[in-house]
């Protein structure tokens, strides 16, 4: 949703509570916990929640996408039978889920080269924002060999790719509306980008 | 929220979790430990340590700059949403500004979990198109010299904000340093 028009301030609560209901806990720790239960994984998870009408997906509270998404996972995937123990948890925290790879081949840019964001617009995952696709931009950065989202989300194998840090104008993206005192970088992956 | 949406969810919320443990599919005590975790143990005083601990010791500084990752790991921190960090430092010239227009990827291993804004239809739209207007809703002006640089999560690496070191901090202990520094500081709505 970046760069979109209309959805007013930024608000912060006074107090920020963490959970705002005991069910909002309760979520958190079953999508965390089933999560391990390798049914799924992040990136099926993450395409479960975003995947439903922009109006229904606006309408939803962050842990009400959250439960919609879990309860999709379940009716599509099953139900884990590998149950996260309550003596695995600090463990399995502290591992998290590291998604670099050994690389497989050369990476096609390096810093400094001058690329362009394709114009994609797939019906599945994708971690490319749409306010920057058809862009210039500099690569800053090569992150690592990562797992790619984009198929990595349709549970068909994790499709390592290159990711780098490309940094974009503010002009360049939102055009005269833009800041042309700031930039903006996204991490994109190698199949986002062709050489400008 | 009104009382009847709260039941609506809650109750199904606790069917839910009631038919997952009664077929052997969650240990609730899991659920209890998950959610203790991060009420009370990971939070933005995990990236308070860091920040201080860059501020008074210049070769920390220089490793967390060039592999955030292992530098932060050498404090006893790491783990799920910080598997792949990078550190941005501010400078009175640069102003630092993280945002995930995706979704709401956070680094939860030195923040804990991010704040209801971060994850609102305001913060992730704007924080990219217009950051100075989103610094102004948090009372941050900066001048117009300073550029801003905008990092949108969009994979699996996260960002953490290094605030400037404020004036009046001389001769303080990294302690004291760290009880500084604010979570806002460190997404980079904020400064001190």
């Amino acid at each position: 949703m970046g760069g979109v028009h209309g959805f007013g301030p930024v608000v912060a609560e006074v107090d920020e509570p963490l959970f705002h209901a005991e069910w909002e806990k309760r979520v958190l720790g079953l999508v965390l916990a089933l999560g391990a239960g390798g049914k799924w994984n992040i990136d099926i998870s993450r395409f479960a929640r975003e995947n439903r009408p922009p109006a229904e997906y606006l309408s939803l509270s962050y842990y009400e996408i959250w439960l919609a998404g879990l309860e999709r996972l379940l009716e599509e995937r099953g139900r884990p039978t590998r149950v996260l123990a309550a003596a695995d948890v600090p463990a399995t925290l502290a591992r998290g889920g590291p998604v670099d790879r050994e690389p497989t081949h050369e990476a096609r840019f390096a810093v400094g080269d001058a690329v362009v964001t394709k114009n994609l617009n797939p019906h599945g995952h994708t971690r490319l924002p749409r306010y920057a696709r058809g862009k210039h931009g500099v690569i800053e950065r090569v992150h690592g060999f990562h797992v790619f989202p984009d198929v990595n989300s349709t549970g068909t194998g994790e499709d390592p790719q290159w990711l780098y840090l490309v940094r974009f104008s503010g002009s360049e993206l939102f055009g005269p509306d833009g800041d042309p005192g700031s930039s903006v970088s996204i991490d994109a992956f190698e199949p986002y980008l062709e050489p400008a | 929220m009104t009382h009847s949406d709260l039941s609506d969810v809650q109750i199904r919320v606790r069917a839910l979790e009631s038919a997952l443990v009664a077929g052997g599919h969650v240990d609730p005590a899991a659920l209890d430990a998950l959610v203790e975790t991060y009420e009370h143990q990971v939070g933005p005083h995990n990236g308070a340590r860091v920040v201080a601990r860059a501020w008074v010791d210049p070769g920390y500084r220089e490793r967390l700059l060039a592999d955030a990752t292992p530098a932060i790991a050498e404090l006893g921190i790491r783990g799920r949403q910080g598997e792949h960090m990078v550190a941005v430092e501010n400078t009175p010239d640069v102003h630092n500004l993280v945002v995930c227009t995706l979704c709401s990827c956070y680094p939860w291993s030195v923040l804990g979990l991010p704040p209801v804004w971060y994850k609102s239809a305001p913060y992730r739209s704007r924080a990219v198109a217009d950051p100075r207007g989103v610094l102004t809703d948090f009372g941050v002006t900066l001048g117009a010299d300073v550029s801003v640089r905008v990092w949108d999560s969009t994979a699996e690496v996260r960002y953490l904000v290094i605030p400037q070191r404020p004036a009046d901090s001389e001769g303080m202990t990294e302690d004291e340093l760290a009880a500084r520094v604010t979570r806002d500081s460190m997404i980079g709505v904020g400064t001190l």
